[in-house]
């Protein structure tokens, strides 16, 4: 370590930056071994880290689910079976609790958003350092095992609620019905342009609003951890400044560790409940 | 990528944070599990006793249908005999009565018709003694004659 400001960046941009596959400057296809060469691949490259780690905990989550569903007995439940029933009891309570029109896919949307967002988050509770060194064995030079710091991750799934969003208000209103909820109000039929930017505004801002906050959120939690992991690698020998921050690395982490835990669930919980909302506002007439 | 003691502290770090799960996050969340479990087993349970219950209320209830079916019955037959028994005695009694009645009545009428044979034999002879004393005065007075016939006339009627 010749220069601690030059590892220290280093360090957090390593954790920064994703495994990302695309066209290389020399005309190949490959992995960018560099944040330089990752943002010189523009937009048609791949984040294998975030791909992979999202499908993967998808299919956890789901292979869960599924075998607590197929060895369902509806005597008292035991074990997974009542895990699962508890976590499905509560999101249909929430759903229940903030959507008011008839849509059965509502409830599992909810579900699957809401399990799949926690395990998302839930990655971010594994020390920083594993993971990416363990990949680094494996040569593959960067790894962020937490898919929702990605916005890729978090507008993929920000714009296929949005989809939703648009599908469903046409449905329920007609394209007429939307046009008109888009452009008739608050001014009447008058104000049309300004009615169509601001409620132009307040549709883009649903999708956009959802992936940025759990983005930000994630993305900064990430990055605290990251700060305080940075305190422990001064370490130089035993004095009393590196050994006291060496603990405080440990205290710190521990502690955020600690604190994310409600973060973990918080974000996850809000993006379902905003996406019940944004649904339950499509399938709602406004007056 | 270098390893250095960040790593050892992040392992120490998560030690400690899987021990503090274990400690204070896991058991809440198994608690309200378990709580669940045990509550929808009483509710089962409950409703499997319920069940039972009703099953045995059913039957019980049939049984006393039954029981009060049979009383009824014999309580009517008791009632029929008791009616038909109440009859014949009053039959008895009535014809007992009744004879006696008969027997005391065609007393009486032998008694009066007695005593009016008495009277009137007592008085049939107090006539025909007055008969012929007022026949025997007449031919002394025969313008009493007609008074004393007239009389007897009377008399007899």
């Amino acid at each position: 370590m010749s220069s601690e400001a030059h590892t220290s960046a280093e360090y957090i941009k390593h954790h920064l930056q994703n495994l990302t596959y695309g066209h290389l400057p020399d005309g190949t296809w490959g992995i960018a071994h560099t944040p330089e060469e990752a943002k010189a691949m523009g937009f048609w490259a791949l984040n294998l880290d975030t791909f992979f780690m999202s499908l993967l905990l998808g299919a956890v989550i789901m292979f869960v689910f599924h075998r607590a569903a197929k060895s369902i007995s509806t005597g008292t439940p035991s074990g997974l079976q009542n895990f699962c029933e508890w976590a499905i009891e509560f999101i249909d309570t929430s759903v229940r609790g903030s959507f008011t029109a008839k849509n059965n896919m509502i409830a599992p949307l909810a579900l699957t958003i809401f399990f799949w967002v926690f395990a998302m988050n839930l990655m971010d509770l594994l020390p920083i350092d594993y993971v990416p060194l363990l990949m680094h064995e494996l040569g593959l030079p960067f790894f962020k095992i937490v898919p929702s710091t990605d916005p890729n991750a978090t507008f993929g799934m920000a714009i296929g609620v949005f989809l939703l969003v648009l599908y469903y208000s046409v449905k329920m209103k007609g394209v007429g019905g939307f046009m008109g909820e888009l452009t008739l109000q608050p001014f009447g039929k008058w104000g049309m342009p300004v009615n169509l930017l601001l409620e132009g505004v307040n549709l883009i801002a649903k999708p956009i609003s959802l992936a940025l906050r759990l983005f930000g959120n994630m993305y900064a939690g990430e990055m605290i951890f990251i700060l305080i992991a940075l305190m422990g690698g001064t370490w130089a020998g035993f004095s009393l400044s590196s050994s006291t921050l060496y603990g405080s690395q440990i205290l710190l982490s521990l502690g955020w560790a600690i604190f994310h835990i409600l973060i973990v669930t918080l974000q996850a919980f809000i993006f379902m409940t905003l996406t019940v909302v944004y649904m339950d506002m499509a399938h709602q007439e406004h007056h | 990528m270098n390893i250095n003691a960040t790593l050892l502290a992040q392992t120490i770090m998560f030690a400690l944070f899987v021990w503090f799960c274990m400690k204070f996050v896991w058991p809440p969340i198994i608690a309200a599990l378990e709580q669940r479990k045990k509550h929808i087993a009483d509710g089962l349970a409950d409703a499997e006793r319920a069940k039972h219950d009703l099953e045995l209320a059913a039957k019980r209830s049939a049984e006393i249908l039954r029981e009060a079916k049979e009383k009824v019955g014999e309580i009517l037959a008791n009632g029929d005999k008791r009616a038909s028994e109440i009859v014949e005695t009053a039959k008895v009694q009535a014809k007992v009565e009744g004879d006696r009645i008969i027997a005391g009545a065609k007393a009486e009428i032998d008694q009066e018709v007695f005593r009016a044979k008495e009277q009137l034999r007592t008085q049939v002879s107090s006539i025909a003694l007055a008969g012929a004393s007022k026949i025997l005065g007449r031919e002394i007075d025969a313008k009493a004659h007609s008074d004393l016939l007239d009389k007897l006339v009377a008399d007899i009627k």
